[in-house]
C-alpha cells in the first residue's frame, strides 16, 4: 500500500532523486566514531542542529502561553513556570537549550577551524556558518528580554546602549530595535518578540538550508 | 515500473524524457576505507547518540529550573545589569580603560568588529593550501589567542559577580509583603527610607535589608533612623519630630509578616 502510494507520487513528481540527495550516501571512515573514537568531534555540528530543533519545538510551545506585552509578559512566564503542567520543563528546555546551542556552535566552529576544513572549495559554507553563529547570538540577545524580568530589562538596556555607540547609524539601530531612541518599553518588547520569533528564525532556516545543501554538494572534508 | 532515479522532463511538456533512464548517479565514496551507508546504519547510531544527549540535557533541565527574577521595574536604580553568560566576554572588555569612556567605540565596535570580521572572512585571510594547524601558524595562533581571551574574559566577569546577592533578585526569594499606604507615616517612609528598604519594607538587594519582623521598639527605631546602625550611615532621616514618630509607628505596625 505504502509502496503503491510512493510509486504513484514518484511517477508524477520524481521524488527519488530528492531522497537520494538527503539520505542515500556513504559515511566515510574518518568521520565515523565507530571506527575512530576521536571522530566524535564531527558530532558537534549535528548536535547543534539537534538542539536547534529542540529550540524550535519548545519555542513553539512557549508561544502558546507567552504574551508579548509589558503588562502580561512576566505574568504569563510566571504562570507557565509555576502553574502549567510541564511548563517548567518546556521553558527549561528553551532556556538551557539557548546556552547549549552556543556551546555546540562554538565547538563545531573550533573543529572546522583547526582542521582547516574551510579551505577551498568550502569557503562559502564557512561564511554561511559564521552568519548562522551571528543569527544565533541575535536570537540569544532578543530572547533574553522576553520574560520581562529585571535581569532582562536592564541587560537589554545595556545592549541597546552598546548598539547606540556605533558611529553615525547608532541611534537609528537603537530606534529600529527598541522602537524609540530613548525608551525601553512596550514597543521594545513587541519588536524583540517579532525579531526573535519571525525575523531571525526566517534567516536561520534560510542559512541552515544553504549550509546543508552545500555540505551535501561538496561532501565532508577529507582526513587531515 | 519506472522508479524515478534521475528522470528528466522534456521542456515544459510534462512528458518524461526516457533517453537517459539508466544513468543512475554513482554512490558517494570519495574516500577509500570502511565507509558506511548513512541510511539506515549510520543514522541509527546518530539516533542513539542523540537519545543519550537528550537524556543528559533533560537531566540538566530537571535539575536546574530556569531562573526568573521579579517583574521588570524601570525605576529600580540600584539594579546591576548582567547579560547572558555568552555575552559576558563582550561586556567584560568594556571595563578596560581603552575600551570605555571616550574610547568606548573601540570596545563596542572596534575589537568585536575586528574579531568577528576576521572570523567571517577566515577562508580569505588564510589562503594557503595546508590544512594542518601546524602548517598555518598565524591562523592557528590568532584563533588560540581569540579563544583564550574569550574564555579568560568570561571567567573574569563571572568571578566578579556576587552570585549569592544576585540570587536575591530571583522571584522565589522575593518577599511578598504589603504595607498600609494610608498610614500617616507612609509618606515619610517613602521620602526617607524607601530607596534602600523597598516600597513594601522588602529591602533592596545590595542597598538595604528588609524591615520585616523587627524586634525593636518605637524609640529604638527613631534612634536608628537618625543615627544609623551597622552599614547604615547617620542622618538618613530628614524631617520633624512628629514625622519621626509617625515613621516609627508605621514601621512597627507594618513590620509583621504574619
Amino acid at each position: 500500500m505504502l509502496q503503491k502510494l510512493y510509486d504513484w507520487v514518484d511517477e508524477r513528481l520524481d521524488i527519488t532523486p530528492i531522497w537520494r540527495d538527503i539520505a542515500d550516501h556513504e559515511v566515510p571512515e574518518h568521520v565515523n566514531p565507530a571506527h575512530h573514537f576521536s571522530a566524535f568531534v564531527y558530532c558537534f555540528g549535528g548536535l547543534t542542529f539537534f538542539v536547534t530543533v529542540i529550540q524550535v519545538l519548545s519555542g513553539m510551545f512557549l508561544t502558546m502561553y507567552y504574551v508579548p506585552d509589558i503588562e502580561n509578559a512576566w505574568n504569563s512566564v510566571e504562570y507557565l513556570q509555576s502553574q502549567v503542567a510541564h511548563g517548567q520543563i518546556v521553558r527549561g528546555m528553551h532556556h538551557w537549550g539557548a546556552s547549549v546551542v552556543i556551546v555546540m556552535i562554538f565547538l563545531h566552529t573550533l573543529r572546522v577551524f583547526f582542521q582547516g576544513a574551510y579551505k577551498k572549495p568550502r569557503e562559502l559554507n564557512w561564511v554561511v556558518g559564521v552568519l548562522l553563529f551571528f543569527v544565533m547570538l541575535g536570537l540569544g540577545f532578543t530572547g533574553y528580554l522576553l520574560p520581562w524580568d529585571n535581569k532582562a530589562f536592564f541587560a537589554t538596556q545595556v545592549g541597546l546602549e552598546i548598539a547606540e555607540s556605533v558611529p553615525v547609524i547608532g541611534t537609528d539601530i537603537k530606534t529600529l530595535l527598541a522602537g524609540d531612541p530613548e525608551i525601553v518599553g512596550a514597543q521594545t518588547l513587541t519588536r524583540f518578540f517579532a525579531i526573535h520569533v519571525f525575523f531571525l528564525p526566517a534567516a536561520l532556516f534560510g542559512l541552515m538550508a544553504l549550509h546543508f545543501i552545500m555540505i551535501r554538494r561538496q561532501g565532508i572534508s577529507g582526513p587531515l | 515500473m519506472h522508479r524515478g532515479k534521475g528522470m528528466k522532463f522534456v521542456g515544459d511538456s510534462r512528458i518524461q524524457d526516457r533517453s537517459e533512464r539508466n544513468t543512475i548517479p554513482k554512490d558517494y565514496s570519495e574516500y577509500p576505507g570502511r565507509t558506511e551507508a548513512f541510511w539506515p546504519n549510520f543514522l541509527l547510531k546518530e539516533w542513539l547518540v542523540g537519545a543519550v544527549f537528550l537524556i543528559g540535557f533533560l537531566c540538566l533541565v530537571a535539575a536546574a529550573p530556569s531562573p526568573l527574577e521579579t517583574q521588570a521595574d524601570p525605576n529600580n536604580s540600584a539594579y546591576i545589569p548582567l547579560p547572558d553568560w555568552y555575552f559576558l566576554f563582550l561586556y567584560e572588555q568594556l571595563k578596560f580603560e581603552y575600551a570605555a569612556g571616550d574610547y568606548v567605540i573601540i570596545g563596542t565596535v572596534g575589537i568585536p568588529g575586528l574579531a568577528f570580521g576576521a572570523l567571517l572572512l577566515a577562508p580569505f585571510l588564510d589562503r594557503g593550501p595546508g590544512r594542518r594547524p601546524s602548517k598555518r601558524p598565524i591562523a592557528t595562533g590568532m584563533m588560540l589567542i581569540g579563544v583564550i581571551a574569550t574564555i579568560w574574559l568570561t571567567y573574569e566577569s563571572v568571578a566578579a559577580v556576587d552570585w549569592d546577592e544576585r540570587a536575591e533578585y530571583s522571584v522565589e526569594n522575593a518577599v511578598e509583603h504589603e504595607v498600609d499606604e494610608s498610614h500617616p507615616g507612609y509618606e515619610t517612609f517613602v521620602n526617607n527610607c524607601m530607596s534602600c528598604h523597598g516600597g513594601n519594607l522588602e529591602g533592596e538587594p545590595g542597598l538595604g535589608p528588609d524591615l520585616l519582623d523587627l524586634p525593636h521598639t518605637a524609640e529604638v527605631l527613631q534612634e536608628i533612623a537618625v543615627e544609623g546602625i551597622g552599614d547604615m550611615p547617620p542622618g538618613m532621616f530628614d524631617g520633624t519630630d512628629e514625622e519621626l514618630e509617625q515613621l516609627a509607628d508605621f514601621i512597627i505596625e507594618n513590620t509583621s509578616t504574619e
